[in-house]
């Protein structure tokens, strides 16, 4: 096992590295704004959208993502193609690239899982409080913007950086969809050296420290929160 | 051909691949599922009763194991084994012998599986009140009886939501192991959109299966939590 050789390949694993970072953030981020409407309307209703958001969060959880993502990349990648104005739109050459699909899937993905815990979060607010915005005349909007939201939000934070982290363990896969993160980086060096262990421990090791900085994130996140 | 066609039963439909890949996903994960609550178990017990280096090791191993990808980790141990076993054979003057895929995929999910069955069991143990297990200990119950008698049953409504989940990605994660080669549901999944290119038709019908399995298993395991729950209050 030799480690020296990884010296050369500095750049390439910084692109990685960067794929991975992109990919958590964009998903997280997009993620985490889908799955507002998502846990809402499990809630309040109207009946046939909550049954909607409450299969799709069956859909995705009950599914390993590795299919989903197939789907998407193979199914709707085989698709477009065939389709002649999106073959000559200027959102082609995003939609020809896997992570384009990569980032929809865990997006996707992300808010499957991030839903379910906001409606439970959603529901978890106290009724009163609700209440007693309504009484000071919101508008069922402002309630959510200045009430419900922020208070369900506060309770999801601790748990929002386990699912973080689960999120990140995720994006590996990624790599059979041709997108070069981490995972894809390690595994171009380890054709090109044909030495196993270097570059697959040095990513390892890399997940073990990005795992590490996002728990640190959020414990400094969770601090910055008003608790009562 | 339509998409009925292609999911018939008998060649040229896939149906019959199909099935034997789920039963052969149901037969990983299964056995994956049982080995990581074996090492669960023994590890569970390592880290509340045993001395400072088992701790420390198995600390090492869960928290490593939990902390970087499946994927990577399926990855590295598969060539860890093969290569490991395979430089054993030649030390012993032998050649390279062919792995085995089932057992191999079993191995490195069950490994995986392990570290988590460690966390779940030992929060559930650590859950059952103190003076239970003094009060088998005063009656002189062996370790062995104790663990059957009181230990187990008393942990198991503390451990089935934590292991429901865990059953649940051991079939999701199952799906990885397609990427050593071996041929379980995903593989063949591939196999089939490959061939016949109709990538929406196969991928959808695989994500079905595996939906029936999770609804199936969240049925059995809610069946299950009521079983481990009867005669305790209930909770609301």
């Amino acid at each position: 096992m030799d480690f020296t050789i990884l010296i050369q390949f500095l750049p390439l694993i910084l692109i990685g590295l960067k794929y991975t970072i992109l990919l958590l953030v964009l998903s997280v981020f997009f993620g985490m704004i889908l799955a507002i409407p998502i846990g809402l309307v499990q809630v309040t209703g109207p009946k046939p959208l909550a049954w909607l958001a409450a299969s799709f969060c069956m859909v995705i959880r009950g599914t390993p993502l590795l299919i989903q993502l197939y789907i998407l990349y193979y199914g709707l990648g085989s698709l477009f193609p065939q389709i002649p104005w999106i073959r000559h739109s200027f959102m082609w050459p995003v939609l020809r690239e896997g992570f384009f699909y990569a980032t929809l899937a865990f997006t996707l993905s992300f808010a499957g899982y991030e839903g379910a815990v906001m409606k439970g979060a959603f529901a978890s607010v106290p009724k009163g409080e609700l209440e007693a915005a309504r009484a000071f005349g919101m508008s069922p909007f402002t309630v959510l913007r200045r009430i419900w939201f922020p208070r369900a939000f506060r309770i999801v934070l601790p748990t929002l950086g386990g699912e973080t982290i689960q999120q990140l363990k995720e994006t590996p896969i990624a790599a059979l969809v041709t997108v070069v993160e981490l995972y894809g980086a390690a595994g171009q060096i380890f054709r090109t050296t044909y030495d196993f262990f270097p570059p697959m421990i040095m990513v390892a090791v890399i997940y073990f420290a990005l795992t590490f900085i996002i728990t640190r994130i959020f414990n400094y996140v969770e601090r910055q929160v008003p608790q009562r | 051909m339509n998409w009925l066609d292609l999911l018939a039963w008998n060649p040229p439909g896939w149906g019959k691949n199909l099935f034997f890949g789920a039963i052969s996903t149901l037969q990983i994960s299964f056995l994956a599922y049982l080995l990581g609550l074996l090492i669960g178990l023994l590890g569970a017990r390592g880290k509340l009763s045993g001395g400072k280096l088992t701790r420390r090791l198995l600390d090492w191993y869960t928290t490593i194991v939990r902390s970087v990808p499946e994927l990577l980790l399926i990855v590295i141990l598969y060539y860890t084994g093969t290569q490991g076993l395979n430089s054993l054979m030649e030390s012993f003057g032998y050649g390279p012998v062919r792995i085995n895929g089932f057992i191999a995929a079993v191995a490195v999910l069950g490994v995986v599986q392990g570290a988590y069955s460690t966390e779940v069991l030992r929060g559930a143990i650590n859950a059952i009140p103190v003076g239970q297990i003094e009060a088998a200990k005063a009656y002189g119950m062996s370790p062995l009886l104790l663990l059957r008698r009181i230990t187990l049953p008393a942990m198991l409504p503390y451990a089935i939501p934590g292991l429901s989940n865990l059953w649940l990605n051991a079939t999701k994660d199952s799906a990885l192991i397609s990427v050593v080669g071996y041929l379980e549901l995903t593989k063949i999944t591939q196999q089939g959109a490959g061939f016949t290119k109709w990538y929406f038709t196969f991928y959808t019908a695989a994500a079905a299966i595996y939906l029936a399995i999770s609804l199936v298993s969240l049925q059995g395991f809610g069946m299950l939590d009521r079983y481990v729950r009867r005669g305790q209050p209930k909770v609301r």
